[in-house]
């Protein structure tokens, strides 16, 4: 096959995929007519999968957030002590500076706020309902420290799997990576016996 | 589309978009709720499995499709054995104390919940401890059960192909358990 027949043969099935996905999220609208609920977690689950090939097809990227994290706090590091930063071996490697992650993840808090706003589920909270619930209103304090903890904890853990629920949980188990299958199953069982010393 | 001369700004404004419709789809799933995530690993609410699950399956199938038809490219990261059980279970202390993963923790923001900040600035600090000891860590742990590039096909001796069947009749059978 010459070279332009592969390049028209790749735009025409992109062009398939872009059609049957613009179709399927028709009919889901129809069957969403509730915009303010959430949806179904099969339609949600369909869309992330699709949001997957997408991505890997447009940008050559899987999903992936935690990384974010990183680059934002090396970003921060940067401004504080330029050379400490940029001695250490991680950002060697992945230098803290604006990429696609940063900007798909900065995205992610907009995408959500977007949704969250027309589907009037958006309201500021400070505590989650759940918590407040349990530990009682005055418990802000408590719930802040356990949770920053809890986000040392994952972001350490994240960069030594070297990914997230995202990376690894959606996006590495997808191409049937063993990392990715270890990895999420670690993250789901240490966190089901872990939320037992707290609920 | 494996194309090298894309211009840097055009490669952020894709990954705007895709950010995008990942934050909204989060939303709507509802999983960027503290409690959906914490009614999880409780066992008591099966949103997370469920989505995840069928992202997987839809994920999967077409990657396999488009892989064939040589349209993508694998993405894969290399199987450290020792580094990815250490620092999944890490990881899922995190998940249980703070109630978000990475992803659902930034779109909890943008819903509004500010106690999401607590679990940011942890995040925050938890990158800089590691890369603090990244140097270290990639000359210890990183080394144990160092497989580099595998997938589970290559790990069980058998086809592709074959592999994608059994992890759609074991995921559609958890699915319909599940259900």
């Amino acid at each position: 096959m010459g070279k332009i027949e592969m390049k028209t043969m790749k735009k025409q099935i992109a062009l398939q995929i872009f059609i049957l996905v613009t179709l399927t999220s028709n009919v889901s609208a129809q069957i969403n007519n509730q915009i303010g609920g959430s949806w179904s977690p099969y339609l949600t689950g369909f869309f992330i999968g699709t949001l997957l090939l997408l991505t890997l097809y447009f940008s050559n990227k899987p999903i992936g957030v935690s990384s974010f994290y990183a680059t934002l706090a090396g970003m921060i590091g940067k401004r504080v002590s330029p050379s400490h930063i940029l001695k250490l071996d991680y950002y060697k490697n992945n230098p803290p500076e604006i990429n696609w992650e940063f900007v798909f993840v900065i995205s992610t808090v907009v995408g959500s706020f977007i949704a969250a706003y027309f589907g009037e589920e958006f309201n500021l909270s400070w505590v989650p309902q759940l918590w407040s619930n349990t530990f009682g209103t005055d418990s802000i304090t408590r719930y802040g420290i356990i949770a920053f903890i809890g986000g040392i904890f994952m972001s350490f853990g994240a960069r030594l799997a070297d990914g997230c629920t995202s990376g690894h949980g959606i996006s590495g188990t997808s191409q049937l990576n063993v990392a990715s299958w270890i990895s999420v199953i670690c993250f789901f069982i240490s966190g089901m016996i872990a939320i037992r010393f707290i609920y | 589309m494996i194309n090298q001369k894309e211009s840097k700004s055009s490669k952020l404004m894709k990954a705007s978009i895709f950010g995008f419709i990942f934050g909204f789809l989060l939303q709507k799933g509802g999983v960027a709720k503290y409690e959906v995530i914490v009614g999880q690993l409780l066992l008591q609410d099966f949103t997370v499995a469920k989505i995840i699950m069928s992202a997987i399956l839809v994920g999967m199938i077409g990657i396999y499709f488009l892989q064939r038809f040589h349209l993508i490219e694998l993405q894969l990261k290399p199987t450290h054995i020792a580094a990815n059980i250490i620092g999944g279970l890490v990881f899922g202390i995190g998940f249980a104390f703070s109630g978000y993963c990475p992803g659902t923790g930034a779109a909890a923001l943008g819903q509004g919940n500010l106690n999401a900040i607590f679990y940011i600035l942890g995040m925050l600090v938890g990158s800089i401890i590691f890369a603090e000891l990244s140097k270290k860590l990639n000359n210890s742990v990183n080394k144990w059960g160092d497989k580099g590039i595998l997938s589970l096909n290559e790990f069980f001796k058998i086809r592709k192909g074959t592999m994608i069947l059994v992890m759609i009749v074991l995921l559609t059978s958890i699915l319909g358990l599940l259900n």
